[in-house]
């Protein structure tokens, strides 16, 4: 059983005061908070080790190459992949969409193949396939889903074929919290030829991921909805895949050799990581990795289940809310709109009341117009929340409830 | 009552309340009592662009002042009450004094949690659309 006061307590950041309130952060899926652990490091690494990487022959910048270089082994332990080149470093989750589009799209794609992705995409699963669809002439296809907000696996079957090539799915939908089953999604889809990217941005700090046992192609994931810093995230390739991707950033540790005449490219995972990485941050979410670890992905997904189902009854008690996403399989993310009254409003009586919670879209309008919605009110829990905070939302929603009728 | 004068009255009426709660249910309170606006204004081109919620603004000259009137879509009460700020504040006035008013109200009201995080979309093209309109008719005045 997790302490979760004594969790509490490694995240300072609980502590804030707004608007005469204690902080009540419902607000997880956007970003986590980080605990002290992880802010230790990025201060130590900014007080010991701070050097650029790779190159330098000095003391500090060989300390921080090995601290950025243990950060890698430590992601490729986390998602069980089964060599280290095979984890690139990116800004984060929509970085490693667009590196994947664009290296991978652009050189293996081509006019009428087809692209599938879902209808509960964020839009950072969206736009970057649009954009590689305009100039390759490719076909994109999208995934239907029922109310419930659950993929619907036979339309997702009868879509696959032989011009199918991309698969590009959500592990965990931002919006709703469903987990979508990517373990079969995979497996069809490479059925058919057609090469997975999963967007495991909502899924890091809630489910085990193992990228041998799901056999997807790619993986993506950003370390700061992770207890870990901005600005960072992995991507996963398949080690031969990726060494079939040219690099599409240019510059800095990526090259073996330039001359005017002609560059050779690094190997992997260095050909994709154009420029100045961002070190500190790289350094740190082996930290945030560990903290995670630590607690024990099992433990925090019971407990997180835990305040789902007791959020969920307890919602379920306002008149006039309607829960948005009711899919078996669901992680901490409580989505719902209320009778007559705007999102937007509900999100700032709460804010008034110090809680947290996200409003609007969600970076998802097309599943939102499936929805016949504008949007929703979303409060998404982490390992530190509790049932009382939980409490305190009802209590708040009674409130925006009697401000607003 | 000058732009100004009426900023006062505001900015005292706001002070009455210590509770950031209860401002937010004076600007709902406001928002209700606002006229309702003929439907024939709900037009794209008096649809405010950047907010997040429906608002229509409808701007003519009534006589040698102008006159504005607005709604929102009926959820979106907050928008509808910080509207009816604006409108109790510039509407009715002349052009050139809507033109040109500082519109210091909205940092002294204590509301910043509200009108920040709207200040970059719906209030902001607000002003700038009223203030537009204030302009023209000075321009075409002289």
């Amino acid at each position: 059983m997790l302490d979760i006061q004594k969790i509490r307590q490694d995240f300072p950041i609980l502590n804030e005061v707004i608007n005469g309130k204690p902080l009540v952060y419902f607000d997880n899926a956007a970003t986590t908070q980080k605990p002290l652990p992880v802010l230790n490091a990025l201060t130590r690494y900014y007080e010991h080790y701070n050097a650029n990487i790779h190159r330098g022959i000095h003391h500090l910048a060989e300390k921080a190459t090995s601290a950025f270089e243990a950060s890698r082994h430590k992601i490729q332990t986390f998602l069980n992949a089964r060599h280290v080149e095979e984890i690139i470093f990116t800004y984060g989750t929509t970085d490693g969409i667009n590196l994947v589009a664009q290296s991978y799209g652009r050189t293996f794609l081509k006019e009428g193949d087809e692209i599938i992705i879902s209808t509960m995409e964020h839009h950072s699963n969206i736009v970057p396939w649009q954009m590689l669809c305009e100039e390759k002439g490719c076909v994109l296809r999208v995934i239907p889903i029922n109310d419930e907000g659950e993929l619907l696996m036979d339309e997702y079957e009868k879509m696959l074929s032989e011009k199918t090539k991309f698969v590009s799915v959500v592990h965990v939908s931002n919006a709703l919290g469903t987990i979508n089953p990517v373990a079969e999604i995979i497996e069809k889809a490479h059925a058919v030829g057609a090469k997975v990217l999963i967007d495991g941005a909502q899924a890091s700090s809630h489910i085990d991921i193992d990228v041998q046992a799901l056999d997807c192609d790619f993986y993506v994931f950003s370390l700061h909805k992770l207890y870990g810093p901005t600005g960072m995230g992995a991507l996963y390739g398949k080690k031969d895949i990726l060494n079939a991707m040219p690099p599409y950033r240019g510059g800095g540790e990526m090259i073996k050799e330039v001359t005017f005449a002609k560059t050779t490219y690094s190997d992997l995972p260095y050909k994709f990581e154009a420029g100045t990485p961002n070190i500190a941050d790289v350094v740190a979410a082996y930290t945030a990795v560990e903290y995670v670890e630590t607690l024990g992905k099992k433990q925090i997904a019971d407990y997180e289940h835990e305040l789902l189902v007791y959020g969920t009854d307890a919602l379920n008690t306002i008149g006039g809310l309607r829960l948005v996403g009711t899919a078996k399989e669901k992680v901490s993310v409580i989505s719902f709109v209320m009778d007559g009254i705007h999102p937007q409003d509900v999100g700032v009586i709460l804010d008034q009341q110090g809680i947290a919670v996200r409003t609007g879209h969600h970076c998802t309008q097309p599943l939102m117009q499936r929805l016949g919605i504008p949007g929703t009110s979303r409060a998404s829990f982490a390992v530190y929340n509790t049932k009382e905070e939980i409490d305190k939302l009802v209590v708040g929603l009674e409130r925006v409830k009697k401000m607003l009728s | 009552m000058t732009i100004n004068e009426k900023q006062d009255e505001l900015i005292e009426d706001f002070e009455l309340f210590d509770d950031q709660l209860d401002k937010t249910q004076y600007i709902i309170d406001l928002g209700k009592k606002l006229s309702p606006i003929a439907e024939d204004y709900k037009t794209d081109e008096n649809l405010i662009r950047g907010c997040q919620s429906k608002v229509w603004l409808h701007s003519e000259m009534r006589g040698d002042v102008v006159h504005f009137e607005a709604d929102s879509e009926p959820t979106a009460q907050i928008s509808k009450g910080l509207v009816s700020l604006l409108i109790k504040i510039l509407s009715d006035e002349k052009p050139e004094d809507v033109a040109n008013a500082d519109l210091y109200f909205i940092d002294k009201i204590g509301m910043s949690s509200i009108i920040t995080s709207r200040r970059a979309g719906g209030l902001a093209s607000m002003i700038a659309r009223m203030k537009e309109f204030a302009q023209r008719a000075t321009e075409k005045v002289s």
